[in-house]
């Protein structure tokens, strides 16, 4: 196996940390098979500052595709570009981030090239000159091994799972041309609305802090806010509580939410009901929060604290200001 | 305006998994199977704008075993106009299914082509966006709401840490997460009317996915970890062991 290719994502002219993910990822595959990496950025004009960063992952080449039309996310722009980058260079895998940009275009990529799609994958080893990628399936409960029937093996990668490793190397940076395709989209991102604040994604955090329906009011997720702040960690819910209107959807953790896998995950006043273990039992710490001693919660965190958690949580963030 | 749903017949988000024997696919036996949760926010998203518009035709599209007829009749039952199942005992994902759907829609006039964000079965998130792309349509996924005027969509996409707003031209494929699409319950007339409404069977012409399950296995069960303490006097204590211990903090 020789070209494997990472789709380094970028978005308002930044480099984003599942990109490093990516390519590290990439990186230890290629190493496993004497192969290359070709990681590729697109975006709007200005990338280039940025880009030399992925050599430190160890991307063998850089490929810059700018476009005032890829200013915003495009589905149409970025599948041509990505396909066409894969056929001219012969690519073996190709690897993307599991994000809200990656999920939308490795499956499209898959489409136009007719070949095999894997899903938020939490491992992927080479067996020669193939490779076999692990997936979650019914919400964490089975895991999978799945194989691919033709090349390129198209892989999305789960945030967090892959922690960016340092491999230096000299990549070269290369321009790639992608003013030549149509720009005549069907479908044209007209505006991105931030979310209140400048929030870390639950998706994308190293710590998560979630709460449920022990909070009792909306207002008392103040408290989770100044827990995370001090943690450096994002914000997540049980859908008990984005039912109640008290927090945002995208805020869900579970089943019918958001898929997390933080470094550590803190489930506070959150039963533990199957539907949300599903969304975070790969998190690599679980610490609950409960008052209940039977909360099934327990049988999955790898420390508890029983107790009434209007007491234990300031105690918490407390500490833990004194500690930073 | 013309709206098709693709809907799957997937097991209940309760139901406990069992791997069958030959390691490669789940045991059905004892499982509860319902509509897939985000279809159904499809097929609400179908009937709010049917209704809102005052016209228009809702039909829900299936691929799978005659079992997913079932599935089909609930969406029948929420209001959906009519119903088609393309048949087969193969248990298609991904590309195959999206060939399948593909294939079967070209032939059809429609508006809009919903999806759900993924199946919660395979939770690959996938097949709406491989129609759009096997059909050379404009698709925009994970969408909360969307507006539909004049053959111009305008959608909520849900990125991280904020929205994205699409403009699309119809037909286009729509994926659908949770958000201003609450999905009704079928009444008891909604089911009887249900039982008589038109549900067309064919045989799917099903593609290759391109991918294998080589195997199936129960995740590695969590260890059963420990109870630090009570109340607040354990503190101490846990941020010792994240600190120590598991070397987080
Ligand atoms: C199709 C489907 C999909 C679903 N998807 C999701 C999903 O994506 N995500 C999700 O989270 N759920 C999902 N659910 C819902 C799930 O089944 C549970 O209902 C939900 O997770 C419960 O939320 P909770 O833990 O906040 O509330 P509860 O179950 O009510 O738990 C509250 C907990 O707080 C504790 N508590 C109360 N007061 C205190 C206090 N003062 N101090 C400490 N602890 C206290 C209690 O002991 C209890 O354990 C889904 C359900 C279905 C049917
Ligand atoms: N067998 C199927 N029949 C009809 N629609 C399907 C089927 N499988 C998947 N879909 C549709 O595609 C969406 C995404 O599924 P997936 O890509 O498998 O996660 C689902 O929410 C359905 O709308």
């Amino acid at each position: 196996m020789s070209s494997i290719f990472a789709f380094a994502e970028a978005r308002d002219g930044k480099i984003r940390k599942v990109a490093f993910e990516v390519v590290t990822a990439a990186r230890r595959l290629a190493d496993e098979t004497g192969g290359e990496v070709h990681a590729v950025i697109l975006g709007g004009p200005g990338l280039e500052d940025d880009a030399a960063e992925l050599g430190k992952y160890g991307a063998d080449r850089i490929v810059i595709g700018e476009s005032e039309a890829f200013v915003h996310y495009s589905a149409e722009g970025y599948t041509n570009a990505v396909v066409d980058f894969l056929k001219a260079n012969d690519c073996d895998v190709a690897l993307f981030p599991a994000s809200a940009m990656g999920k939308d275009l490795a499956p499209r990529v898959a489409a136009k090239m007719g070949v095999g799609y894997a899903a938020e994958c939490t491992a992927i080893e080479s067996d020669g000159d193939s490779v076999k990628a692990t997936r979650p399936l019914y919400a964490g409960k089975v895991s999978s091994r799945v194989a691919f029937t033709g090349k390129p093996a198209i892989v999305s990668l789960r945030a967090n799972v892959f922690t960016p490793v340092e491999s230096a190397r000299d990549a070269e940076v290369e321009k790639l041309d992608v003013g030549a395709g149509s720009t005549d989209f069907g479908g044209i991102v007209r505006e991105i609305r931030a979310a209140a604040g400048e929030k870390l994604d639950v998706t994308e955090a190293p710590i998560v802090v979630s709460g449920g329906r022990g909070l009792r009011e909306p207002e008392n997720f103040k408290m989770l806010e100044d827990l995370a702040d001090a943690l450096g960690a994002a914000v997540g819910a049980s859908r008990a509580v984005v039912d109640a209107g008290w927090r945002p959807h995208a805020e869900q953790v579970g089943q019918t939410g958001k898929t997390v896998s933080p470094t550590l995950y803190f489930a506070i006043g959150i039963s533990g009901a199957i539907q949300h273990l599903a969304g975070m039992r790969t998190s690599r710490y679980i610490v609950a929060i409960n008052k209940d001693p039977e909360a099934p919660i327990f049988k999955v965190a790898d420390y508890g604290i029983v107790g009434d958690l209007f007491e234990i949580v300031p105690r918490l963030t407390e500490e833990i200001r004194k500690m930073r | 305006m013309k709206s098709i749903v693709c809907v799957k017949r997937v097991p209940d988000t309760e139901t406990r998994i069992r791997i069958a024997g030959d390691g490669q696919s789940i045991d059905p036996a004892g499982v509860k199977f319902v509509l897939n949760p985000y279809d159904e926010f499809a097929v609400e998203a179908a009937l709010k704008h049917k209704e809102e518009a005052g016209e228009g035709e809702v039909t829900v599209l299936s691929v799978g075993a005659a079992e997913s007829a079932e599935s089909l009749r609930t969406a029948l039952a929420m209001g959906a106009d009519q119903a088609v199942l393309l048949k087969t005992d193969a248990a298609p994902e991904g590309l195959a299914v999206a060939s399948a759907i593909a294939a079967e829609v070209e032939g059809r006039e429609y508006d809009l082509l919903l999806f759900g964000m993924k199946a919660v079965d395979d939770d690959l998130q996938a097949v709406g966006p491989m129609v759009a792309q096997l059909l050379g349509i404009p698709a925009v996924t994970v969408v909360t709401e969307f507006s539909a005027a004049d053959g111009k969509i305008t959608a909520h996409r849900e990125i991280e840490g904020g929205t994205e707003i699409v403009e699309l031209s119809a037909p286009c494929v729509i994926t659908l997460t949770k958000g201003s699409y609450e999905p009704r319950y079928a009444s008891l007339k909604g089911i009887m009317a249900a039982k008589r409404k038109p549900l067309e069977e064919k045989d799917a012409q099903v593609g290759d996915s391109g991918t294998r399950i080589e195997e199936l296995k129960l995740p590695a069960e969590r260890q059963p970890g420990r109870i630090v303490g009570e109340g607040p006097d354990a503190v101490p204590e846990l941020l010792r062991l994240l600190r120590e211990e598991a070397k987080v903090l």
